[in-house]
C-alpha cells in the first residue's frame, strides 16, 4: 500500500512532515500549554497571598477591645467550614449525625428541613456556607451542597428553612426578644457558622484561663487581619493545642478561626471567610415565602432560644477552664425528653432517635450505647466498665451505668473523673 | 474562498456524522432517559408520596425531588443523570471514531487527497464533534421538557435557595444549563479526538476514550486523591446547578469552563501535533 504523504494545499500552511525535529516541535505545543497552565494555577494563588500585610502593631488587649467594640452588624459573604474530628465522614448520608443531633423532641425533628437535622452535618467534612446578616434579628445561612442547598432564614421572630434536596420547608416562631448579642450569623443550634460566632464562644471561655497573644498579620478573603493566638493555660488534660483567630484590621470582625489539637496535625476545626462584604445585604435576602407545592413543617419553639435543660438532664460540670468535663445522666435525659443537650459537641449526649433501641422500652441509654458501640472502644477503671469514643478533639465516656462524661480532654482524664465520681 | 471551502467540508462532515444509524441510536437512548425517569417519578409520587426512601433523599440524581412539583425540573434531573456517563460516553463514541474510523475504513487518505490540509480537516472534525455535543445535550433537555410538561404540573420555578422565579426565567435558565452541559463536554471531546488520531482502529479509540472517562470518574470519587481532583475534567461538571441558585454563583461555572478550555487546548494541540506529522497508510 502506497504511503500517502500529507498534502500541501496552501503555501502558508506548512503541513509537510519535516523529520523528527518538526515532530518534536509540534508535540512541544501541548506540553507547553499544559506547562503554562500548571504554572499559572500554581502561581496565581501564591501571588495573591504573597506577603502578610504590614499593619501597625497592637497588643492583645487592644485587639480584644477592638473585637468587643466592633460596630459591624451587617455582612454578606462566603464561609468555608472544615471539621476534622477524626470521625468517619458521614456527610453523604448524615443520618447518623442527624440522628445524634436531633433531640427526642418529636415532630419538628422529623422534617429533613429542620435545622437540627441539617446543621449537624457541619461536624464532619468540608462545607461552603453563604452567610448574610443585617443586625441581630435578620440572618440567612445557606449550606451550599453540590446541586442542592439548605437555607436557614431568620427575620425577627420568624424562622424559615428550605431544603432543596428534599424540597421541604420548615417554619418556627421564635420568642420575641431573643438573645440580643448574637453577632453576625450567630451560632445556630450550637454549631458556629461564622468565624465571629466561633471566636465569641472561645474568647468568652478563654478569659483568665489562657495566654492570648498577637502573632503577626495575615490576609484573609482579601482583607488584612491581625492574628490572635489563644493558648490554654493551667490546663493539663485538655486536647486543645491552640486557637488562631484572624481579626479584620479595619472592622475588628474575626475573619478566620482555626483550632489545632494538642496532638498536632491538621486543624480540627477551621472556619473562615473566603469572600466578605460588610455592606447591608439586599432586603429581599431575608424574606421567605414557601413556594407552591412545598411541604412545610411547623416546628415548635426551637431549642436555641431558651435552653433550660429539662429536669435531671442538666449536665453537671467538673473541673474548670479548658479541662471542663460535662457529666450527663443519660437515663434522666430520656425521661426529660431532652431538648437541652443538642448544641454542638454536646449533641453526643442526645439520643439518636433513629437508632434501634436495645433491650426494653426505656431506651435512652440503650440508644446512646448502641451508637457508641458502633465506633467506640471498651474501657474499664475502678468505676466499672464503659464505652469510650475518641475523636481528635472531644472525648466521651459512657459508663455502663448510663453516665456520660464528655469534654475536650484526654480519655484518661475522663476515666479519672469517672473513678472519682464513683 | 477558503472559508467557503471549509464550510462545505464541515457540512459534509456533519451530514456524515448525523446520518449514521449509530448516531441516531445514541440520540434515541439519550431521549429515552428523561422518559424513564419521568415515568418512574410519576408512578412513585402517584399517591402524594415523595421520591427516594430516606429523609435526606440524597441517593438519586439531583433535582429528582422537585420533579413532581414542577415538570421543568425533569429537564434538570435528566441532564444531571446523563452528564456523568451517558452523555460523555456518546461523545467518546463519536469523537473516538472521528479520525480513527476514517483511517480504519480506508477513507482517510481520500479526504487528505482533497486539498483540505490536515489542520483544517482536524478542526472540521472537532467542530462536528462539538456540534454533536450540543445536539446530544439538547436532545436530553428537549425530551425532558416534553415529558416533564406532559406528566407533571408546570409553574413558577423554585430555586435551590428557596426563592421563586417566573416560568419564563426558569426556561431561560434551562437553556443556559443545557449550553453549560454541552460546554462541559468540550474537554472529553478533545481527549477523544486526540485518542482518535493515535490509532487506526475506531473501536480501540472509542474504548480508550470511554475507559479513560470511567477511570477519571472513579478517581474523582476517591477522597484520598483529592489533590489531583481539581484537575480532572469531570470535577466541576455539577456546577451547572449553580445557575439555579439565587443569586447565581459563577465561580464553579467559571472553573468548569476554564478547565474544559484547558483540556481542549492541550489535547487539541496534541491531536494536531500527532495528525499533522503521522504517516497515513490507510
Amino acid at each position: 500500500m502506497a504511503l500517502i504523504q500529507p498534502a500541501r494545499p496552501e503555501p502558508e500552511q506548512p503541513d509537510e512532515p519535516g523529520g523528527r525535529g518538526r515532530k518534536l516541535a509540534r508535540y512541544g505545543v501541548p506540553v507547553a500549554v499544559a506547562g503554562v497552565a500548571a504554572a499559572t494555577i500554581g502561581l496565581v494563588p501564591a501571588l495573591a497571598d504573597a506577603g502578610d500585610p504590614s499593619l501597625p502593631s497592637v497588643t492583645a488587649e487592644q485587639l480584644l477591645t477592638k473585637i468587643a467594640a466592633s460596630q459591624t452588624r451587617t455582612v454578606d459573604g462566603t464561609v468555608k467550614v472544615t471539621t476534622d474530628l477524626g470521625l468517619p465522614d458521614l456527610s453523604g448520608g448524615s443520618a447518623l449525625l442527624g440522628g445524634l443531633g436531633t433531640p427526642g423532641s418529636g415532630g419538628s425533628g422529623d422534617s429533613p428541613a429542620a435545622p437540627q437535622s441539617q446543621l449537624t452535618q457541619l461536624l464532619t467534612g468540608s462545607h461552603q456556607l453563604h452567610v448574610a446578616a443585617d443586625g441581630p434579628d435578620r440572618q440567612k445561612i445557606s449550606i451550599i451542597e453540590p446541586a442542592a442547598e439548605y437555607s436557614l432564614i431568620r427575620n425577627g421572630t420568624q424562622l424559615w428553612a428550605y431544603d432543596s434536596g428534599s424540597d421541604q420547608a420548615y417554619h418556627a416562631t421564635l420568642p420575641a426578644p431573643s438573645q440580643q448579642h448574637e453577632g453576625l450569623g450567630g451560632a445556630a443550634d450550637g454549631v458556629p457558622t461564622t468565624p465571629q460566632a466561633a471566636a465569641e464562644q472561645v474568647l468568652k471561655a478563654a478569659d483568665g484561663t489562657s495566654r492570648i497573644t498577637v502573632d503577626g498579620t495575615a490576609r484573609v478573603a482579601g482583607r488584612s487581619a491581625y492574628e490572635l493566638v489563644v493558648t490554654p493555660e493551667h490546663a493539663t488534660d485538655t486536647t486543645v493545642g491552640a486557637i488562631r483567630i484572624a481579626v479584620d484590621s479595619a472592622t475588628g470582625v474575626p475573619l478566620k478561626f482555626t483550632l489545632t489539637p494538642k496532638g498536632g496535625g491538621k486543624a480540627v476545626f477551621d472556619i473562615g471567610f473566603t469572600r466578605v462584604d460588610f455592606g447591608t445585604p439586599a432586603a429581599g435576602t431575608f424574606t421567605f415565602t414557601p413556594p407552591k407545592g412545598v411541604k412545610v413543617t411547623e416546628g415548635s419553639t426551637p431549642s436555641r432560644a431558651a435552653s433550660p435543660a429539662p429536669q435531671g438532664a442538666a449536665p453537671t460540670v467538673l473541673g474548670k477552664g479548658w479541662d471542663t468535663i460535662a457529666v450527663i445522666d443519660t437515663s434522666a435525659l430520656n425521661k426529660g425528653a431532652g431538648k437541652g443537650a443538642d448544641g454542638g459537641f454536646a449533641g453526643f449526649g442526645a439520643q439518636g432517635k433513629d437508632k434501634p433501641a436495645r433491650g426494653s422500652g426505656d431506651s435512652g441509654s440503650g440508644d446512646v450505647s448502641a451508637l457508641l458501640n458502633g465506633f467506640g472502644s471498651k474501657v474499664s477503671g475502678s468505676f466499672g466498665t464503659g464505652t469510650a469514643v475518641h475523636t481528635r478533639l472531644v472525648n466521651a465516656l459512657l459508663t455502663d451505668k448510663g453516665t456520660l462524661y464528655v469534654g475536650a480532654v484526654t480519655q484518661s482524664a475522663l476515666v479519672q473523673a469517672a473513678d472519682a465520681a464513683k | 474562498m477558503r472559508v467557503w471551502w471549509s464550510l462545505g467540508l464541515l457540512r459534509s462532515e456533519l451530514v456524515t456524522v448525523f446520518r449514521r444509524w449509530r448516531t441516531l441510536a445514541l440520540f434515541g437512548v439519550l431521549a429515552g432517559v428523561p422518559l424513564l425517569v419521568g415515568i418512574a417519578v410519576r408512578i412513585e409520587t402517584r399517591n402524594g408520596g415523595t421520591v427516594g426512601g430516606g429523609p435526606r433523599g440524597d441517593n438519586g440524581p439531583a433535582f429528582l425531588e422537585q420533579v413532581s412539583n414542577n415538570g421543568l425540573f425533569l429537564t434538570f434531573a435528566s441532564l444531571a443523570a446523563t452528564l456523568p456517563f451517558f452523555l460523555p460516553m456518546a461523545i467518546g463514541v463519536v469523537a473516538g471514531d472521528s479520525v480513527a474510523g476514517e483511517a480504519g475504513g480506508g477513507t482517510l487518505r481520500y479526504l487528505l487527497v482533497a486539498p483540505a490540509g490536515r489542520t483544517r480537516l482536524l478542526v472540521v472534525k472537532y467542530a462536528s464533534v462539538l456540534a454533536f455535543c450540543v445536539v446530544a445535550t439538547l436532545v436530553v433537555a428537549l425530551s425532558g421538557l416534553i415529558v416533564g410538561f406532559a406528566l407533571f404540573p408546570v409553574g413558577e420555578v423554585t430555586t435551590l435557595s428557596g426563592t421563586t422565579i417566573p416560568l419564563s426565567a426558569g426556561m431561560l435558565r434551562a437553556l443556559l444549563i443545557a449550553l453549560l452541559v454541552a460546554g462541559s463536554l468540550v474537554g472529553i471531546a478533545a481527549l477523544g479526538l486526540f485518542v482518535s488520531t493515535v490509532t487506526d482502529s475506531g473501536i480501540a479509540a472509542m474504548a480508550t476514550t470511554v475507559g479513560l472517562l470511567i477511570t477519571v470518574q472513579i478517581v474523582d470519587t476517591i477522597p484520598q486523591l483529592h489533590v489531583v481532583q481539581p484537575y480532572l475534567f469531570p470535577h466541576y461538571w455539577l456546577s451547572f446547578a449553580d445557575i439555579l441558585r439565587d443569586p447565581v454563583q459563577w465561580t464553579g461555572i467559571a472553573k468548569n469552563l476554564g478547565l474544559q478550555a484547558l483540556y481542549a487546548a492541550v489535547f487539541g494541540s496534541a491531536a494536531w501535533a500527532r495528525f499533522t506529522t503521522r504517516d497515513v497508510t490507510a
